[in-house]
């Protein structure tokens, strides 16, 4: 059962900052943009762990760092308890065989000057271990087979394919090589709704079949709903909340995934007249300049002259630990506590 | 024009076809939409893409690219009167002051060139034959309007200056500004954060009451319109498979496409299985399949859905369904 | 008559699901898509066949008339310049003073120059240093500047900064007197200098190009993806990086190349480029300068020669370029 095993990847205090330089050719540091900001949580072999948060909060740069696409300014990613933050060369290269990423877009990620067979060969191509030259071509066709495209399409190009179909191709390319982990970045979001639970489907099947972790990064809190095991809730760089999917979306505390949830429409017009809705007022900061204190505090309603001043933990409320029972779970917010349910 | 508002639609889209003639084949994109708005009502065109819904729009607001787009059947009625006969300049000055138009991505849709206030300002000394200092005013006024902090500040200040929310505001208030009888918005808030959506579509959702317009909201999100919409209207492969008031349809849709697409939003009691997907991929729309559009991809197609496109089948007052199969595809919804 | 857009996988937004442009042309793209079940969908299967970006363009540019016109030019020019025998029988060194000036007869439809020789022949034989000349200086420049230009762009930090530096100083180099400046220098009178110099004045604008459009491709999501399969430098430029980074390189040398020829018949011309007795339309345009009053056949035939030559390469440029990025037009 996923959730079970143990833990593959544990991220420790995670942070990428960005500098911002002026100057052409000395360039001078001048700030720096905060895109992850003390990040941390376990991903269990086999469990599918949710990020949800809106365009800059910094998700998909916790994707990058989790694929080595990007190196942290600080912090530590342990995939069976080695930090591969620091790794170059032969050994990062034999760690990212078991860490493959998906793509968003599948429009711009995938090579439009090569075939399909070349795209999902490719990663053999990398690592010539993995399969003799060979038996490649097979493996290429048994991939697009898993992936419910037509093996006999190797030839085509990725501009012959639509928009589901160019994602699965991705989906192959990073099943390719057999890894333990996929991090996957808004994988859904850039396809219709009909198209989009074929993905999810297949997504599922594949993680059941082949024993897969997954990161799965999107703004959709119904998708991360349905395909996680547990959810964060992510703001201007940090966690703001972070539990079981029930936790999280039936007993939420923090004041910004409060916000979030009542915000969804929801596909019921039934809902209409009894939704209880928190508008938000005003925009996220920039993430060059976060606020002191707590991340949401110019935004919250809650907020009070102690958000300014300390940071909040992520961490699960006192008054949670005594008598929460099983939703109890960690909350980065003085103020925790649930919203009296609308019945 | 003696007829009574309520009943007389403001908008009336008969029968319109348009199509892309490129180089891979003639793309027939419409093929014979027809629906209509009420003053004062909110119609939620629904479809993927492909689905024709925005070159509909389009085609109304006489903003299509031609070439490669033909409107090529179909009358557009506005009050009565057909747009797409009328002479140029006289439906130049309908658009904007009497229909007007909300588009997805308000950056581009801004001159970047150009401070809002002035762009705003614009709408008013163009049509109104306003002086420059009263449409500054009413450009001022209108950013109030739309809710947008310390308007007076920021009426100089350029489209990139803005967050995306705030664009999208300072696109409504141009919609608005002339007080127009129809706005049509094509994914107004597609773009935008769920926290900010939420303001905005609110927001739109007030002012359309306030000024009793007409709104077409073309989007592809079953839970926005869920929110705002009044009546739906389906659109797959450039037709309209099912029209009903919001409630019904989402209490029993009448036709398998819709079904299938409420059936593939992830919900509550979904979790741990599998998301009812519809299979297939939407058709090529150089070539759509003969009979239902829908027919390779429905899962109760039979073989008189291969052969016979059915009509509209009127299900109930202010219902009507595009499937042969209209009363099974209810008796099991309900 | 507007060609329709061909399907340009680059061109289509990001969020092609939403955008009304999805409900027209991008929709075609599942024109010759399978179901999910990887059986065909019923009548989808003519247009099956494996067509890439680069068969695309070919089809493109069949089709245009722009194109066929400037290839045929252009072919016809190199065929006289490897063969000037081919169309002219005469020595455009052999020259008869008292023919000077004189104006059209049989056998010497284009008349004789103030030498002598015939007007024709020499036309002729002048393809021959102005197309070696502008496929050299392009073949050179655009070498240097896309590779140049490339490394800039890919790697970034310092050699970027000083890459771009160094092309700016090139560009301030007013063309015409660097060249009577270098070429005063580098004597000789032969090709080979006036390549030299036009390379070293050229390759600024290919590298700016190749670095732009590399610096587009290293951001696209392929390119990550091979990155986070642990694809090396050499893979990600050469795979994956210059495919994709090398159509506009190839329409700016084309253009590029008219504007080369034009450069050294004006180097010619002004004494310092070409001399004879290398035979080039500039040196003869510089000749009849003087005579244009008396005899202005002179004039005419070899400036018109290098006239369409010019135009010839830039329309091709621009027919390639509307081939490879529809976007452009």
């Amino acid at each position: 059962m996923p959730g079970n095993g143990e833990a593959i990847l544990e991220v420790r205090d995670l942070v990428k900052h960005y500098p911002l330089t002026r100057g052409i050719l000395f360039k001078k540091q001048v700030g720096a943009v905060h895109a992850v900001d003390g990040v941390s949580f376990d991903l269990r072999r086999g469990e599918t762990l949710g990020i949800v948060g809106e365009s800059g909060c910094g998700k998909s740069t916790v994707a990058k760092l989790l694929v080595h696409l990007e190196r942290p300014t600080s912090g530590r990613i342990l995939y069976k308890g080695e930090d591969i933050t620091r790794l170059s060369g032969r050994a990062l290269k034999a760690v990212r065989r078991n860490i493959q990423m998906v793509f968003q877009d599948p429009y711009t990620s995938l090579n439009p000057r090569m075939t399909v067979g070349d795209i999902i060969g490719e990663p053999y191509d990398i690592h010539p271990e993995v399969a003799p030259k060979g038996d490649r071509r097979a493996k290429v066709r048994e991939l697009l087979d898993v992936v419910g495209l037509n093996p006999e399409h190797v030839n085509r190009y990725p501009h012959q394919f639509s928009g589901g179909q160019r994602q699965r191709i991705g989906i192959a390319r990073g099943l390719a090589l057999r890894p333990e982990i996929i991090v996957a970045d808004e994988p859904v979001s850039a396809l219709d709704v009909s198209v989009q639970a074929q993905v999810v489907n297949l997504m599922e099947r594949l993680q059941d079949e082949f024993d897969l972790a997954y990161v799965f990064i999107a703004h959709d809190l119904s998708v991360v709903r349905h395909i996680s095991d547990r959810v964060a809730v992510m703001y201007l760089g940090r966690f703001a909340e972070a539990g079981t999917d029930a936790q999280i979306y039936e007993h939420a505390t923090h004041p910004y995934t409060q916000a979030l949830l009542s915000a969804v429409p929801v596909p019921d017009p039934r809902a209409r007249a009894d939704r209880d809705r928190i508008i938000l007022t005003g925009d996220v900061p920039s993430p060059a300049h976060p606020p002191s204190g707590c991340r949401f505090r110019t935004r919250c309603w809650k907020a009070r002259e102690k958000c300014a001043r300390v940071v909040p933990p992520l961490e699960i409320p006192d008054w949670f630990l005594e008598g929460g029972g099983p939703e109890a779970h960690a909350s980065a917010c003085h103020y925790a506590e649930e919203r009296p349910s609308p019945e | 024009m003696t007829q009574p508002e309520a009943v007389a639609p403001l908008l009336d889209v008969r029968d319109l076809h348009v199509e892309f003639r490129t180089r891979d084949g003639v793309a027939k994109a419409v093929n014979g939409v027809s629906y209509s708005v009420r003053a004062g009502e909110t119609l939620a065109v629904l479809g993927e893409s492909g689905s024709g819904k925005s070159v509909t729009a389009q085609a109304v607001m006489g903003i299509l690219d031609s070439p490669p787009g033909y409107v090529t059947g179909g009358e557009v009625l506005f009050r009565g009167e057909d747009l797409l006969t009328m002479g140029g300049e006289r439906r130049r000055r309908l658009r904007g002051a009497k229909i007007s138009m909300i588009f997805q991505d308000a950056l581009s849709a801004l001159n970047p060139v150009m401070s809002v206030g002035a762009q705003l300002g614009e709408m008013f000394s163009v049509h109104d034959g306003m002086t420059r200092q009263d449409s500054r005013a009413k450009a001022v006024q209108m950013m109030e309007r739309v809710r947008i902090p310390a308007a007076k500040e920021r009426a100089g200040d350029y489209p990139h200056q803005f967050s995306g929310g705030m664009r999208q505001r300072i696109m409504i208030a141009m919609a608005l500004a002339l007080e127009p009888d129809l706005v049509i918005a094509d994914e107004p808030t597609t773009a935008l954060d769920v926290t900010v959506q939420a303001q905005v579509m609110d927001l739109l959702a007030e002012l359309r009451r306030e000024y009793r317009m007409g709104l077409i909201l073309i989007t592809h999100d079953l839970g926005v319109v869920a929110d705002v919409a009044d009546r739906i209207a389906v659109m797959y492969a450039g037709r309209i498979v099912e029209t009903a008031p919001v409630h019904e349809l989402y209490a029993a849709p009448a036709h398998p496409y819709t079904a299938g697409l409420l059936g593939s939003i992830p919900r509550l009691d979904h979790k741990g299985k599998e998301l009812h997907a519809i299979k297939g991929l939407p058709p090529s729309l150089t070539d759509i399949p003969a009979g239902c559009p829908f027919n390779p991809r429905c899962p109760r197609a039979r073989a008189v859905c291969r052969t016979d496109r059915p009509p509209l089948f009127d299900v109930a007052p202010g219902r009507a369904s595009a499937c042969h199969f209209w009363k099974e595809t209810l008796d099991d919804a309900g | 008559m507007p060609e329709p857009e061909p399907r340009e996988p680059g061109s289509l937004a990001p969020d092609e699901a939403v955008t009304p442009a999805g409900g027209g042309a991008s929709s075609l793209a599942t024109s010759d898509a399978e179901t999910l079940e990887g059986g065909p969908i019923p009548g989808g299967t003519a247009s099956g066949k494996a067509r890439s970006l680069w068969s695309d363009a070919w089809h493109d540019l069949r089709r245009n008339p722009v194109f066929l016109v400037s290839a045929l030019i252009i072919v016809f020019l190199v065929l006289i310049a490897l063969w000037p025998g081919l169309i002219a029988s005469g020595n455009p060194l052999q020259c008869d003073l008292a023919k000077a000036q004189e104006g059209s007869q049989p056998g010497h439809p284009f008349g004789f120059d103030t030498q002598g020789c015939d007007v024709y022949t020499r036309t002729v034989y002048g393809a021959r240093a102005s197309i070696t000349v502008g496929i050299c200086a392009t073949t050179g420049a655009a070498l240097l500047g896309s590779v140049l230009g490339g490394l800039a762009g890919f790697f970034g930090s310092w050699g970027d900064a000083l890459l771009s530096r160094t092309a700016d100083i090139f560009f301030g180099i007013p063309i015409i007197l660097g060249g009577l400046v270098f070429l005063s220098v580098v004597t000789g009178g032969s090709l080979w200098p006036v390549v030299g110099f036009i390379v070293l004045l050229g390759w600024p604008q290919i590298s700016r190009i190749a670095r732009g459009s590399v610096v587009t491709a290293r951001q696209h999501d392929y390119v990550q993806a091979a990155r986070a399969l642990g694809a090396g430098n050499t893979r990600l430029l050469l795979r994956h990086i210059a495919p994709n980074a090398v159509a506009p390189v190839i329409v700016v040398a084309t253009i590029a190349l008219g504007t080369y020829i034009a450069l050294e018949a004006t180097l010619s011309f002004l004494g310092v480029g070409l001399k004879p007795p290398t035979v080039s339309w500039g040196i003869d345009i510089s000749n009849a300068s003087t005579q244009i009053r008396n005899a202005p056949h002179m004039l005419l035939w070899p400036a018109g020669a290098l006239s369409i030559t010019v135009l010839a390469f830039i329309m091709l440029g621009d027919a390639v370029r509307d081939a490879l990025d529809p976007k452009l037009r």
